[in-house]
């Protein structure tokens, strides 16, 4: 089958039989370019992890990046590969505005055999002054990455 | 101590266990990642709430507002259909910043499935 990250996201988040906690919380494709991909966290009340301030918790943002890197490393490699996050790294750099939508953008660094490096931001306009900076690393569970040239 | 409307989402709940919270997450469809397994997201996500719970536990009603500066997630093993239980232990409290380490488990906390380190600014009122 041909790779196309708009398909596999819509099919990863957007169909109800297949999305489990991304589909929850209302995540969906955004964008893509040669070498990134973008997933959109719309604002909720149910995704509100501070009440006086009505901003969202860091769990849907932390999952959220979690999808958009995993799928930058799919799209590196123009496949879907089954892969676990071994660990990931938020730093939260300022709040994310109240009632605005939120976009997660990943981008795969390098692929091993085995590991996958990636990095990404959250945003919520404007890709120059994000919210949050992510760096998360996978294992591919069934053994190796296919390899990729460069 | 009453949790954020992001925690009723995830389906948690909070029991005292020994005088200190865990937060407890049944299995769903809502948490699930690729079938049969927790998604990563969701386990971070309850991780965080436990450690938010650990701080308002030592904090013991003092007034402050509690912000995330940075925080690493660490998988170490697929969260299967199960119960999971997380609990946050301060490492330190200071005046302005904390650092909690919190662990989420199924079946034995001896055997963790994933463990976060977090940092949080603490704005105590008054100060």
């Amino acid at each position: 089958m041909d790779w196309d990250p708009t398909t596999i996201t819509r099919y990863l988040l957007e169909t109800p039989s297949v999305a489990g906690h991304g589909g929850r919380l209302g995540q969906h494709y955004h964008a893509h370019g040669d070498d990134w991909v973008e997933v959109a966290q719309p604002w909720h009340a149910d995704l509100v992890g501070d009440e006086d301030s009505g901003l969202i918790a860091s769990g849907p943002i932390i999952a959220l990046m979690d999808i958009a890197t995993s799928l930058a490393v799919w799209h590196r490699v123009r496949s879907f590969v089954a892969h676990a996050t071994l660990d990931l790294r938020i730093d939260y750099l300022r709040p994310a505005r109240p009632h605005q939508i939120v976009i997660g953008r990943g981008e795969c660094l390098r692929i091993t055999r085995s590991i996958a490096f990636t990095r990404g931001i959250a945003h919520d306009g404007d890709p120059d002054d994000p919210v949050a900076h992510v760096a998360a690393t996978f294992m591919a569970t069934a053994g190796h990455y296919p390899r990729v040239g460069a | 101590m009453s949790l954020p409307p992001y925690a009723r989402l995830l389906g948690v709940t909070l029991e005292l266990v020994d005088d200190l919270p865990q937060i407890v997450m049944p299995f769903g469809q809502h948490v699930v990642g690729r079938p049969g397994f927790l998604q990563g997201g969701a386990i971070a996500g309850l991780l965080e709430v436990a450690s938010v719970a650990a701080l308002r536990h030592a904090l013991a009603g003092e007034t402050a507002r509690i912000k995330p500066i940075n925080g690493t997630v660490d998988f170490m093993r697929g969260g299967r259909d199960h119960v999971t239980r997380a609990a946050g232990e301060i490492t330190r409290l200071g005046a302005r910043v904390a650092t909690v380490t919190a662990i989420a488990w199924q079946d034995d906390r001896a055997r963790p499935i994933a463990s976060a380190r977090m940092n949080y600014l603490i704005e105590r009122a008054g100060r």
